[in-house]
């Protein structure tokens, strides 16, 4: 599998991309290390409030933001912070989707159709307003982002596990594993879920980058981390304001939003190439061998 | 001789949104020790729903809805009765004293797993305390045999192991090695356990005469023709000595050379086994090869019952004698039965038959004829005799 990703050269670009990500997560310290003084790494350091940002220089080499926030040192550690939020809201919604997911389509009848309502519920919210309106309740943090999305994303997850584990339900083998003796915990974890899993493995890795998407819109909208917090949402939040520059000058802050946005672009990209050369490799019905 | 299996006015019902099936309608059949019975009948006619509804696996919306179903334990030299068992009992019978094998081999095993790894299972599942027997063996030949200073660090955790075998190979489930296997890296300390069960399952592939069975136990599904499919499916099927082995056509999706040898395969379990064989087929042709009995089905209801010299040579139900002149002979005209099998949503009254027999008889609209018995070892259920 590993040898089929590489000789693909989108997936590996992907792959690439987001060693590159993993690379900067992990050194963060050393590429931009902390000012001495400095209590939370997380903060990004500034001097000076002036709200005009300022361009790349020596000393930032990305420029700084309104507020005169280090934006060099805010994209770097803000892949901190979009892998824990993606990887962290992805892993709660994947095992919340498989618990209720698997239930309800192995037993079906009264379980499925309270399930399922439910789901149905949480669908029918738009799901960045519903998340807007969760985080809002909980107070603007990263916690609060990563629960309300976590919220309005499980839903799809049991769904399409309930589809995948009802297909599989019907196969030989789950009535030959019950014929054997089995339980029905050990039907459904043993010989159920890893036929149907696939499918969702792939929406979980194309996902992370739309959930790490949604959570910079929320920064965006101001509804993210604390201000100051190495966030890539909250970086372009802080350049809201200065996207177009003065008359006659229009890209003079190009800077300010466009470094950040590179960082969240480059980062989905990254997920959904590799998303997709999963989905290659394992959806048979897609082998173009 | 004692009946392995009596089931008595069985009846099944699919309760679908288009109205009742009547799948099953008060079947009785008696299944006795050592014997091997086959069930033919045409698609629909209620046999494979007759093997579920004997392991309590009939599936939604399906339900048995009234019969008895008694089932006599070799082991324990008892009656018991199968639709009362809890479903914890219930599991413990299926796989273990009764077992199925599936028409389509390649449906049966799953696709993720080896064959060895399946087949283990169904030790891990039924036969713990013999498996814990046979580790704790393991474990004391270790300890007499072990020396030199790498045995006498390792001694304190054999002694443990040693225990934790022991209490498995006596209790039905013991604590501490249940909550060991639970936990994703403990379960490792139980690998012996799986080693013994592994050992068991190549012994079980020869058996069903799988060449270089250690090697096919490494194998995926797709990786073996359908017929070493359906010799490890029929293994995994015999793994624990089932009293009573329920085939739903094995033999159906195998061409003709395999077919022959699964018959032979089946004919060997029962003489050296010393199992019952539930067969079902709609294949006349191999029931009269492999069966001792055959029961005729009919649009859920049983029409015949006789051994086999009986029914191939005095077929008495109409339905019986029809299918047989539907067998294709060479020289002579293919002949079909009338009509169409009955619909189950709305079964004709009386005698299921009724509308495609060429002996009708009034009384065959009004009433279900009852099972007689004709002749030695011959049970018809009709009107005419």
């Amino acid at each position: 599998m590993i040898r089929q990703l590489v000789k693909n050269p989108l997936s590996l670009a992907g792959i690439i991309i987001l060693l590159i990500f993993v690379v900067i997560a992990i050194f963060a310290p050393l590429i931009a290390p902390t000012p001495d003084g400095h209590l939370n790494p997380y903060m990004i350091p500034h001097e000076g409030y002036s709200p005009i940002p300022q361009p790349p220089s020596e000393e930032h080499i990305f420029g700084t933001t309104e507020g005169q926030y280090d934006i060099f040192y805010g994209v770097i550690w803000g892949t901190r912070s979009a892998f824990q939020v993606g990887l962290v809201v992805i892993g709660i919604v994947v095992v919340i989707g498989i618990i209720l997911g698997s239930l309800a389509g192995y037993f079906g009848g009264i379980i499925d159709e309270v399930i399922m309502r439910i789901t149905d519920i949480f669908l029918a919210f738009p799901t960045l307003i519903l998340a807007m309106a969760i985080v809002s309740v909980l107070g603007p943090s990263l916690k609060s982002v990563m629960i309300a999305l976590a919220v309005v994303s499980w839903p799809s997850y049991a769904r399409l596990i309930r589809g995948d584990i009802l297909q599989v339900r019907e196969e030989d083998y789950i009535e030959a594993s019950r014929g054997i003796g089995a339980s029905s915990s050990r039907v459904i974890i043993r010989h159920a879920l890893p036929n149907a899993i696939y499918p969702t493995l792939v929406m979980a890795s194309l996902d992370i980058g739309a959930i790490v998407l949604s959570a910079a819109a929320l920064s965006f909208l101001g509804l993210g981390a604390p201000e100051g917090y190495a966030d890539w949402g909250q970086l372009t939040s802080f350049a809201r304001n200065w996207i177009v520059g003065p008359y006659g000058e229009p890209l003079k802050y190009w800077y300010a939003v466009t470094i950040p946005g590179l960082f969240i672009l480059f980062f989905v990209l990254g997920w959904n190439l590799l998303g997709d050369a999963f989905r290659d490799i394992l959806d048979p019905r897609l082998a173009r061998r | 001789m004692e009946n392995l299996i009596s089931i008595r006015d069985l009846t099944v019902r699919f309760y679908t949104y288009e109205g009742v099936v009547h799948a099953i309608d008060d079947l009785d059949l008696d299944i006795r020790q050592g014997e091997t019975l086959g069930i033919v009948g045409e698609t629909g006619s209620g046999k494979t729903m007759t093997a579920l509804a004997i392991l309590r696996l009939i599936p939604y919306p399906g339900r048995i809805k009234s019969g008895s179903i008694a089932f006599f334990d070799r082991d324990l030299h008892s009656e018991i009765e199968l639709l009362k068992l809890s479903e914890d009992k219930m599991r413990s019978i299926r796989g273990n004293k009764i077992s199925m094998v599936f028409q389509e081999p390649g449906a049966a095993l799953n696709p993720v797993y080896t064959i060895g790894n399946q087949i283990s299972e169904v030790f891990l599942l039924h036969q713990r305390p013999e498996l814990g027997k046979r580790a704790k063996e393991q474990v004391d030949r270790l300890l007499r045999d072990g020396d030199g200073l790498a045995a006498g660090m390792k001694r304190p955790f054999w002694r443990w192991q040693r225990r934790l075998y022991n209490k498995i190979a006596q209790e039905s489930n013991p604590l501490e090695p249940r909550f060991l296997s639970h936990l994703p890296l403990f379960r490792r300390l139980l690998w012996r356990l799986n080693h013994e069960s592994e050992l068991l399952t190549v012994d079980m592939l020869k058996d069903v005469e799988i060449p270089d069975a250690a090697r096919v136990a490494i194998h995926y599904p797709h990786e073996l023709s359908g017929g070493m499919k359906q010799r490890a499916v029929i293994a995994m099927a015999l793994a624990c000595s089932p009293e009573l082995l329920i085939a739903d056509e094995p033999t159906t999706s195998l061409d003709v050379t395999i077919q022959a040898q699964m018959l032979e395969l089946f004919r060997r379990i029962k003489v050296e086994k010393g199992a019952s064989i539930l067969f079902i087929t709609h294949n006349l042709g191999v029931a009269s090869e492999v069966c001792d009995r055959v029961a005729v089905m009919y649009a859920g209801s049983l029409c015949e019952v006789a051994s086999v010299e009986e029914l191939f040579l005095h077929p008495s139900h109409p339905y019986t004698r029809a299918l047989l002149d539907a067998v294709p002979m060479p020289g002579k005209e293919l002949q079909t039965i009338p009509g169409l099998l009955a619909d189950p949503l709305n079964p004709p009254s009386g005698c299921r038959f009724h509308p495609r027999c060429p002996n009708a008889k009034p009384v065959c609209q009004q009433e279900k004829a009852k099972l007689k018995e004709i002749g030695k070892d011959h049970m018809v259920a009709c009107h005419l005799f």
